[in-house]
């Protein structure tokens, strides 16, 4: 009891720590790529090559002034930035990130909490994200402000409906809602992105409009809306802002790699699966796991930099007229599929479950990618030619 | 009757999202490892494409004869051209009877640099630099003078030519 107390305790610094230094490094590599991608620099002054620009940045936010609009909801006002700030770093608690880790009193799992509901968990706090923007909006007392918590809470609730629903494919396969169930049974069969492969895309959309990132960043969308729900804050307040931003960037990358691309396991090799722990497999697993991470945060930066943001109407046809009904259609033929193959022909789920699911996922995708190719989604507000009736 | 826009029927090819979304990801990471344009200004003050122009016309030079005296004759032509009255001249005169400037200063806050004092100025005395980094930490010291304006090093504008208007 008290090693595992012990350990708890130790496995939360680490993690909270790498999240934090994640999220400070996060900052100053969107800075670089963006300005590479536009044939800049980025900073490169403060330390090697600028990487203690955060903390030069976090000096500043501490030292600026603290403003309170005058008509703002005091508490709310105060309140707004830890309710953004700690479901965002609360959520990376029941990611596993690498091979239990062997000590001399036992083996560690390296997740900080193994919750037999991991992934309910991620849902229930994933949702409370939105208090946070939401209440910044209406306490800051500023229309843009408002405006803001509104199109936020609006499309985090439309986009979670579509994340939670190609997330439920992955329980489907797995038959089980705990993360490290989840990554045991990718390593035993292949990763879910192959079976899941519509799933993982809808996922990763829906990772993109939760996250507030570009082209879905409609919450603080800077062209209409000033700065969105953080217009009134400055100082630290503003920064914890940016520190949910990203935090929930690292957690919604380490939930896609998790979910649909093995988590920690490494790819092509059956030895960091089996056999009993050492310190070098878990060293391996954990490099990969961040790997991954990386991988899809380099996607979020790579996309926000070459896509334009989404109009409201179409953010919203999108998640409810596109995403919703395909995830249903798409969920409703996996779980036949599964079913068929399962009880019908006696299978298990093994690597050629998983191929034929695949090519089950390959019947939806490809007539998708015509459809969206053929601009019948994703397109302007169409005014009606004249005669044509309305 | 309400206001018709004319949606103009595009092919597939230059409507469709997806291609569009794929083509600029492709430009995006392209461009990652195009080569910079940024010039680090303190360390590079010109680069291969980029360098100030010897036409620039910046704070002022005055040249010093051999005895490393203004070359000045205090003629009085550039206070009087200087469409900003920002030079201040009193002229005096030595034991020889050559005139030479008993204060000469120049309000580099008032200047245009317009460069009319080196054109007119018949004894190539005062120039104005090609020169550009001027802070100070007070705005007394943007009036120069004399000795000042002698110890200044940078090189000194050409001007613009009339007769080779293109600085071929």
């Amino acid at each position: 009891m008290t090693f595992f107390l012990i350990a708890s305790a130790l496995k939360v610094v680490v993690v909270f720590t790498a999240v934090m230094v994640g999220v400070a490094l996060l900052t100053w590599f969107e800075r670089r790529v963006c300005a590479w991608m536009q044939d800049r620099l980025g900073p490169n002054r403060v330390g090697p090559q600028g990487l203690l620009q955060p903390a030069a940045d976090g000096l500043k936010n501490l030292l600026k002034e603290e403003t309170l609009p005058p008509h703002a909801d005091r508490w709310l006002f105060l309140l707004a930035p830890i309710m953004s700030f700690v479901p965002a770093l609360l959520t990376i608690v029941v990611i596993p990130f690498g091979a239990p880790l062997p000590t001399p009193w036992g083996d560690v799992s390296l997740v900080v909490a193994d919750l037999p509901v991991g992934f309910l968990y991620i849902l229930a706090f994933g949702s409370l994200g939105v208090y946070g923007i939401v209440l910044a909006g209406w306490a800051s007392n500023n229309k843009y402000a408002l405006l803001g918590g509104l199109r936020a809470s609006a499309q985090m609730i439309s986009y979670e409906v579509a994340l939670g629903m190609s997330a439920v494919a992955v329980l489907l396969v797995t038959g089980n809602v705990t993360l490290s169930d989840v990554v045991a049974r990718q390593q035993a069969a292949a990763w879910n992105v192959f079976p899941l492969l519509l799933a993982s895309f809808i996922f990763i959309v829906s990772a993109f409009a939760e996250t507030n990132r570009l082209p879905f960043d409609l919450p603080e969308a800077e062209a209409e809306l000033i700065a969105g729900y953080h217009t009134e804050y400055s100082a630290m307040k503003f920064s914890m802002f940016y520190i949910a931003e990203y935090s929930n960037m690292v957690t919604a990358s380490a939930l896609a790699a998790t979910l649909f691309f093995g988590g920690w396991d490494i790819p092509f090799l059956t030895w960091d699966n089996a056999g009993p722990a050492s310190v070098w497999k878990t060293l391996a697993t954990v490099v990969a796991f961040t790997v991954k991470v990386f991988s899809f945060l380099f996607l979020f930066i790579w996309v926000r930099w070459t896509l334009p943001r989404f109009r409201y109407d179409q953010l919203m046809a999108l998640g409810w007229k596109v995403l919703l009904p395909l995830a249903l259609v798409y969920l409703t033929a996996l779980a036949s599929a599964i079913w068929f193959f399962r009880t019908q022909l006696g299978w298990v789920y093994d690597t050629r479950f998983a191929l034929a699911l695949f090519a089950v996922n390959l019947l939806f995708v490809v007539p998708l990618l015509l459809i969206v190719d053929r601009g019948r989604i994703i397109r302007g507000a169409v005014v009606p030619a004249r005669g044509e009736g309305a | 009757m309400a206001i018709t826009v004319k949606v103009m029927t595009r092919p597939t090819r230059e409507t469709s999202y997806l291609r569009a979304t794929l083509q600029g990801m492709s430009l995006t990471f392209r461009h990652l490892f195009r080569p910079k344009v940024t010039m680090q200004y303190p360390e590079e003050k010109s680069t291969r494409d980029w360098a100030i122009s010897s036409r620039w016309r910046g704070t002022h030079r005055m040249l010093t004869d051999e005895q490393g005296r203004a070359k000045c004759v205090a003629c009085g032509l550039c206070p009087q051209i200087c469409p900003a009255n920002c030079i201040k001249l009193v002229p005096g005169e030595d034991e020889h009877g050559d005139r030479y400037p008993l204060i000469y200063e120049i309000d580099e806050f008032r200047c245009v640099f317009c460069g009319y004092c080196q054109e007119v100025c018949p004894e190539e005395a005062i120039h104005v630099g090609v020169h550009y980094e001027n802070s100070e930490y007070s705005r007394d010291r943007f009036v120069y003078d004399l000795e000042r304006l002698c110890a200044q090093t940078h090189p000194v504008s050409t001007l613009w030519d009339p007769s080779d208007p293109k600085g071929e």
